[in-house]
């Protein structure tokens, strides 16, 4: 049905008239810009990233090196201690933060979705309110510091992003079409409510679990807000943050202090900033042809009242 | 009397079906604990905050917090800023989103529509951070990529971070194009959702292309657009705190044309630990936050009642 009427829509392919053949180059042509601009800036880092430090300190940095060295990355492989604690930090935080969070949130938006429960009304605006009001940034930094103790601890970058009001709402529409009947059948044929949970919600819901787990785990591979509020160790500095504190070092001494071994000599100093971006960058580049479907549908799911 | 018996209820609600409450408890320890906690420590915008004597020990001091902002023009500077900042950025990006999300749409090519959506969407994916080094890259006085081709052509260099001037283009390109391929996606499931009739329909009177975009798709995109913007309106004193503080930071030359809401808190609180003013700023913005909401909402259940969001 809904191929054939697809079919009949030429409007678009035979009526190529004069105006409509103008129109079509434009399209192509405007959207074709906004792609480059788009991807520019990456581009312009990679090639940066491999330019000689000469070439940049006489010229700059540019598109397209007249010289191409890897020196920035041989340097950062055979001073590797920091990126890979950075590494590490990261890795950590999203694994555990993304587990975490998708259990957390997948119970509460299959509990949220079961309509025999008396209070979802409640909960739901509950959870919904937070989106609202919020005490501040100082009484969060007040709580996490003193009464949670949990400065420089590495939960104080898991927390913060751990639950959100936005990716439950997400899930219990997402599960908004599994029909009761679903739940009353297996209650009668004995499954508690965990084992619907885990049986037959969850199977279900693999969709919208890919799509909030891409979100959170986006959010904890891009961090660095909670690390520079509550991080005080250099070595458990998120990836995000110790790039964030190397590009904003100027000088050779800030890039020892940030403990590289400096040898005497040139150091690669800003191909190496470059360098650094690209490889704290490059999983998502790498990743982002296979998960942005995912991202794609948990946008377009629409409405996420609570 | 009612209230007790609301709690006998719950209390056999809870009883009878324990196992759903139990699965939810996390997410509800999880907002009680780091938002409906944090709720009345917003007190501390009242406060002589002593670290000693936590927030309710610490010397009441009323609104003398607020008084020294509006004095010093602090507030009323960084309010400024944030409205006009988030005014540019919706209008500008929700017209460029439906230009670009039509432009898309009216591509037949498959391969290119697949790939050009696909690049506009990537800046989505990258961190803040990554935009800061971008634009380390882009404007640096020594090496950066604009000064290295103005020396080429046999200009000047422009010392870019001390020129207040030339950041609120820089911020607002940033933020298009860091955030175009979001929305672009939100209006193109929109223009998806059109039916085909009405599009079969144009074609029988002999509507060309252009006539069916200005006449069918952009009145048909209308509600989308006028709720994102609402909605949009709502968040308003929200300022996009990781592009300004990436793109900024704490080079105080550019504050005057780019310090936000937002970027006072963090800084008052990170760079100066000024508790007083960082509290104040931040529950300014959360009540007037709320208050726009409300009044959005209002708006929105007048124009649309079934988007409301409460």
């Amino acid at each position: 049905m809904g191929q054939g009427k697809k079919e009949s829509i030429p409007a678009t392919r035979i009526r190529m008239g004069k105006s409509n053949r103008m129109l079509s180059i434009i399209c192509y042509v405007v959207v074709g810009l906004f792609a480059a601009v788009c991807l520019f800036p990456f581009a312009l880092m990679i090639t940066s990233s491999f330019m000689t430090e000469k070439e940049i300190v006489s010229e700059g940095y540019k598109l397209i090196p007249k010289e191409w060295t890897a020196a920035a990355y041989t340097y950062l492989l055979d001073n590797p201690k920091k990126l890979l604690d950075a590494y590490k930090t990261t890795i950590l935080i999203t694994v555990v933060g993304t587990v975490l969070g998708l259990v957390i949130m997948s119970m509460a938006g299959y509990v949220l979705n079961r309509k025999d429960f008396k209070y979802r009304g409640f909960f739901s605006f509950m959870i919904y309110f937070t989106t609202l009001f919020s005490g501040g940034l100082v009484p969060t930094y007040i709580l996490y510091v003193r009464y949670l103790n949990l400065k420089d601890n590495i939960w104080a970058m898991i927390l913060p992003g751990l639950v959100s009001a936005w990716s439950i709402f997400l899930m219990r529409n997402f599960m908004k079409s599994i029909p009761d009947e679903l739940y009353e059948s297996a209650t009668m044929d004995g499954a508690g409510p965990f084992t619907i949970y885990l049986k037959i919600f969850m199977p279900l819901a693999i969709p919208s679990l890919a799509t909030v787990g891409l979100f959170l785990a986006l959010g904890y591979w891009n961090e660095w807000y909670n690390a520079s509020l509550y991080i005080d160790t250099a070595s458990k500095y998120p990836l995000q943050y110790y790039l964030q504190k190397m590009i904003n070092q100027t000088s050779i001494e800030a890039l020892t202090n940030a403990g590289h071994v400096i040898d005497a000599g040139m150091v690669p100093t800003q191909s190496v900033k470059m360098a650094t971006a690209v490889l704290t960058t490059g999983p998502i580049i790498l990743l982002y042809p296979f998960v942005q479907k995912y991202f794609v549908s948990g946008l377009t799911v629409g409405s996420v009242k609570g | 009397m009612k209230v007790k018996r609301g709690f006998q209820d719950f209390l056999k609600e809870v009883r009878k079906n324990w196992v759903l409450f139990l699965m939810l408890v996390p997410a509800i320890a999880y907002f009680i604990v780091f938002s409906y906690v944090t709720m009345p420590g917003a007190y501390v915008a009242f406060v002589n905050y002593n670290p000693n004597k936590g927030i309710f020990g610490s010397d009441f001091v009323g609104f003398k917090n607020f008084e020294f902002l509006i004095r010093n023009g602090d507030l009323v500077k960084i309010t400024k800023n944030t409205l006009l900042y988030n005014g540019v950025f919706l209008l500008l990006s929700h017209m460029i989103q439906i230009v670009l999300a039509i432009m898309l749409s009216e591509i037949m090519n498959k391969i290119f529509k697949k790939i050009s959506q696909s690049v506009i969407l990537l800046p989505h994916f990258i961190s803040y951070v990554v935009v800061g080094v971008f634009a380390y890259n882009f404007f640096n006085f020594d090496n950066g990529f604009i000064n290295s081709l103005l020396v080429n052509l046999g200009m000047e260099r422009i010392s870019f971070y001390s020129t207040p001037g030339v950041w609120k283009y820089i911020i607002v390109f940033f933020y298009i194009w860091k955030t175009t391929g979001y929305g672009m996606i939100v209006y193109m499931a929109a223009i998806t959702g059109i039916s085909s009739e009405i599009y079969e329909a144009c074609y029988i009177d002999g509507a060309s292309r252009f006539q069916r975009i200005r006449y069918v798709t952009l009145p048909l995109l209308k509600p989308t657009f006028i709720l994102l913007v609402l909605f949009g309106l709502g968040g308003i004193l929200r300022g996009s705190f990781d592009l300004f503080y990436n793109l900024i930071g704490t080079n105080s030359l550019l504050y005057g044309q780019t310090d936000i809401i937002d970027t006072y808190v963090y800084r008052s609180l990170v760079g100066s630990f000024n508790f007083a003013s960082s509290a104040a700023v931040g529950l300014y913005q959360s009540v007037f936050g709320l208050i726009f909401v409300m009044v959005i909402n209002l708006i929105v259940r007048k124009v649309e009642p079934e988007s409301a969001l409460f």
